[in-house]
């Protein structure tokens, strides 16, 4: 590949289409129709057990809790595909870097009251993995950015496997402990809602990434920087034209993909234990995530985020506990097959930058 | 004008001397020399014969990314596959209620080998018409997917736990060593000779596909599907076959394995060996059949020299700095030296490649 060749511009890759006419079905309802059947048949799968309505229930807060985890991540692959065009298999190492920095800092007795500690601990970490994304841009992806598309992605996969063996040399394979968000301690304080179990550090979640979601809305929409990224992503030698300086744009991108990932990763730490290698799974399904949205929808990526929730958690409630990971990697493969377009992506999101 | 191929011809010669020289200094040890004395311990028979497993894969893998353009992240699997059908089809052959003259018989592991390499070969082909319809990073995406599939499916003893086909984590144990009627191919030099042979052949089935029309076919491919398509090259059938032919060759690799290391277990054929075989492919040269035996001599090298040197420096490193190493080794490879994977475009527009 020759370096001296501008940066292409990136063409949405859609895979060859027949040219037989389908019957035209919306993303929406193909997508509504797929979830109910999925449901309809896991929920038959799950009479074998005896399951009533209060254990679906059940099984579906959790699902709503890991799902919001997944959207968080599938909108950092989309933050960075939207601008750069690159899918960014580094996302993982941001969502493990987050709950490990944060509990090596909290161990340390820079502050007496744990509460604040955990707090600025969390906020440090967020920074630092946003320094790190924001330095990956720099140093590795920055300088080759004439280059290939999918060269460009293999180096983020090599990014991946760098920041994972530095945290390995760093932190041992052991899993660790964050605590509870409500009582700084291991065990959780817990709801019941009828007869549905609810955590405190759920709530927590939900209430983070609805915050953190709300506040990358603001980012959008009011400020410059915002708006910036946003033209960039919709075409980026328009965006040049205009004196945006796209690379910094870009830099940036990955920047926020690197605080929503910590920030995700950080508030499930208290519910999983965190480990360094709990990027490859977490980075992988918040990619099938927001492959449902094209990678180029946010709504898309934060609502197949939810739905891969809530789906995978019912398949692994019904099924073999070890095929839990399964669910998802047969999504991904159906969903490149059948719709790599996205089923959620809004037509003017949708328009190729 | 020299004939195109005589530096093939030339290569195959050097390399069948190479190879027996070696054979022969660790068979016969002559003067009480062997391979790690020579070579100051550097190279063994062991990281021979695995260089040779993993060539193997990689004459398969580069014919489809540095030919054919279409990446695999999920090469694993393939192998994978191949090592558990002779693991399971050898150790577990009583269980299975195969009957003890076929199972006990000597050319039943070689006749598993090769049905092994026919069924992977054609469960990718079925597979290839389906998935090969995605282009670029999608394909790459997809075929990670079922890499990671086929793990869980490894693992989780093919979701048949009563009858622990795979042995779950453990994997399987107990393999026996092949035999040629009475003459059993170990200790490990015989070994070596087997492996080598097998590349030698493959590199040849590589190197004439390369040189074949089919082999013109796929630098077509590679450079515009349509184009290829508009000149009458049946686009997806290619790919198909050729996806097949990589999957044949990494299980008939993988049978190779389990019959040298005697025992498999899932976590070898994972999504982070698939990447490893990237490595590997990255050094050697995507689009280069003789770059793979140095691909997989060059990575397996810098891995017993950190097992071994780097651990002496830094004792505090608990022999983990491989992964940062190869990481940091991919990302260099891609920065600085992307033809590998873009390959041919050079080669691309030539008809002799290289």
């Amino acid at each position: 590949m020759g370096t001296g060749e501008p940066p292409v511009p990136t063409v949405i890759d859609v895979p060859h289409v027949s040219p037989r006419r389908r019957p035209h079905v919306s993303g929406q309802a193909a997508l509504a129709g797929a979830i109910g059947v999925t449901v309809v048949v896991l929920v038959a799968l799950g009479r074998r057990f005896g399951y009533g309505p209060v254990d679906y229930l059940q099984l579906l807060v959790d699902g709503l809790r890991t799902g919001v985890i997944y959207a968080l991540v599938a909108l950092g692959f989309v933050v960075v595909h939207r601008v750069t065009g690159v899918i960014n298999f580094a996302q993982g190492a941001f969502v493990m870097l987050g709950p490990m920095i944060t509990i090596s800092l909290f161990g340390m007795p820079w502050l007496p009251a744990p509460g604040q500690r955990l707090l600025l601990s969390a906020a440090l970490a967020v920074l630092i993995t946003a320094a790190v994304g924001m330095a990956v841009h720099r140093a590795a992806l920055h300088p080759v950015r004439a280059a290939s598309l999918l060269t460009r992605i293999i180096i983020t996969v090599g990014i991946y496997i760098v920041i994972q063996g530095i945290a390995l040399i760093i932190w041992g394979p052991r899993p660790y402990v964050l605590p509870a968000f409500s009582t700084l301690q291991m065990a959780d304080r817990t709801f019941l809602v009828g007869e549905v179990i609810i955590q405190a550090q759920t709530i927590w979640i939900w209430a983070t990434a609805a915050a953190t979601v709300g506040l990358m809305g603001l980012f959008f929409e009011r400020t410059v920087a915002g708006k910036a990224m946003r033209a960039c992503a919709v075409n980026r030698t328009a965006a040049q034209l205009m004196g945006i300086r796209v690379d910094t744009m870009a830099t940036l991108a990955f920047g926020l993909a690197a605080v929503l990932g910590a920030i995700g990763g950080i508030v499930l730490g208290p519910v999983t234990r965190p480990t360094f290698d709990m990027g490859l799974e977490l980075g992988l399904k918040g990619f099938v995530a927001a492959i449902m949205g094209g990678l180029v929808s946010f709504q898309g990526a934060a609502i197949g985020g939810l739905v891969l929730g809530v789906l995978e958690t019912l398949w692994a409630g019904v099924t073999l506990a070890g095929f839990k990971d399964l669910f998802a990697f047969v999504v991904l493969i159906l969903l490149l097959l059948i719709r790599p377009q996205g089923f959620l992506a809004a037509r003017e999101e949708a328009e190729s930058p | 004008m020299r004939h195109p191929r005589a530096g093939d011809a030339i290569g195959f010669a050097v390399a069948a001397l190479l190879i027996a020289l070696v054979g022969w200094i660790e068979l016969a040890r002559p003067f009480g020399s062997s391979l790690a004395r020579l070579t100051a311990g550097l190279l063994t028979i062991d990281l021979l014969i695995r260089a040779g497993i993993f060539t193997i894969i990689l004459v398969g893998l580069n014919l489809l990314m540095g030919y054919a353009g279409q990446v695999s992240l999920g090469q694993a699997a393939f192998y994978g596959m191949g090592a558990f059908f002779s693991a399971i089809l050898t150790v577990r052959a009583q269980v299975l209620g195969i009957p003890a003259a076929v199972w006990s018989a000597w050319w039943w592991p070689w006749v598993l080998m090769v049905a092994g390499a026919a069924m992977v070969g054609g469960v990718a082909y079925l597979i290839g018409w389906v998935i090969l319809r995605l282009r670029g990073h999608y394909l790459a995406m997809a075929t990670l997917g079922l890499g990671i599939i086929v793990f869980i499916i490894l693992r989780e003893n093919l979701g048949l736990p009563r009858l622990n086909l795979t042995g779950g984590f453990d994997g399987i144990v107990g393999i026996d060593r092949l035999r040629v009627g009475a003459l059993v191919v170990w200790p490990a030099p015989r070994y070596f000779l087997l492996v080598w042979a097998v590349v030698l052949g493959a590199m040849a089935v590589g190197l004439n596909v390369v040189h074949s029309p089919i082999g013109r076919a796929l630098r077509a491919i590679h450079g515009s599907e349509a184009a290829a398509e508009s000149v009458g090259v049946v686009t997806p059938a290619f790919k198909a076959q050729i996806f097949a032919l990589s999957a044949a060759m990494a299980s008939l690799a993988g049978s190779l394995y389990a019959h040298f290391q005697a025992a498999v277990v899932p976590g070898t054929f994972g999504f982070v060996p698939s990447l490893e075989l990237v490595v590997m492919s990255a050094i050697g040269g995507m689009a280069s059949i003789w770059g793979a035996p140095f691909g997989a001599l060059a990575v397996l090298l810098v891995q017993e020299l950190l097992r071994t040197h780097v651990l002496g420096i830094l004792p505090a490193v608990s022999g983990e700095l491989e992964p940062v190493v190869f990481g940091a080794l991919l990302v260099v490879i891609m920065m600085f030296w992307p033809a590998g994977l873009v390959a041919s475009r050079r080669g691309g527009q030539r008809i002799g490649v290289r």
